[in-house]
């Protein structure tokens, strides 16, 4: 019996932790700056990027004052 | 329509959008939803600081039209027609396609009550004076 509720918890706990990493595997993949121009062209740049790293944080800043 | 009513419709139609403001290419404010003057400031900064930016990451002719940054806290999307703008925050992960097709029909909503080019004055009838005419009573007697 305590053999079984042992093996349930490691198994929850299993499960706890994966959700935990997928989750924040999902955010980071959120960090991304998509730019347009008028020719029909996109160019994308994820978090990392020299790109990225100069104008995220101007957006997190805007995000930041637009909730203050 | 006006920037205030393009703003109130945006809001209404678009649940996504938390604050958006209508700006123009110098950094002046058509319109915004958020009550803080500061905020609205930061945001306009905050578009034309993306838009330059943005600019610099190619070496060929090409305007940037849109911007989309996402990130975990939520995302913010700038987009440029001209010399008129828009910046909206969403929540994270928004339905990117729907909302700047939102951000376009309210830039364009807002832009059609502006005079895009002010008319060219109706040619008044030059005014005959009293010389002239009296001249030509002259030259009719005789």
């Amino acid at each position: 019996m305590r053999r079984k509720l042992l093996a349930v918890a490691g198994f929850l706990t299993g499960v706890l932790a994966g959700a935990a990493l997928y989750r924040r595997s999902a955010a980071r993949r959120g960090d991304r700056l998509d730019v347009y121009f008028d020719d029909g062209s996109m160019v994308s740049f994820v978090e990392g990027s020299p790109e990225a790293e100069r104008l995220l944080p101007v957006a997190r800043e805007m995000l930041a004052a637009a909730r203050r | 329509m006006d920037a205030a009513q393009a703003l109130a419709d945006l809001t209404e139609i678009s649940s996504q959008i938390e604050a958006a403001v209508l700006f123009r290419g110098d950094g002046a404010v058509q319109g915004s939803t958020l009550a803080r003057e500061e905020a609205t400031a930061a945001l306009v900064r905050g578009a034309l600081e993306l838009l330059e930016g943005a600019s610099r990451f190619r070496s060929e002719d090409g305007a940037v039209v849109q911007i989309e940054a996402s990130t975990p806290e939520g995302s913010v999307f700038v987009v440029r027609d001209g010399d008129r703008g828009i910046v909206a925050t969403t929540a994270p992960q928004p339905t990117v396609g729907l909302v700047f097709y939102d951000l376009k029909s309210c830039l364009r909503g807002a832009a059609a009550e502006e005079p895009s080019e002010p008319a060219p004055e109706p040619k008044k009838p030059k005014r005959r004076g009293a010389s002239a005419a009296a001249q030509e009573e002259g030259d009719d007697e005789a």
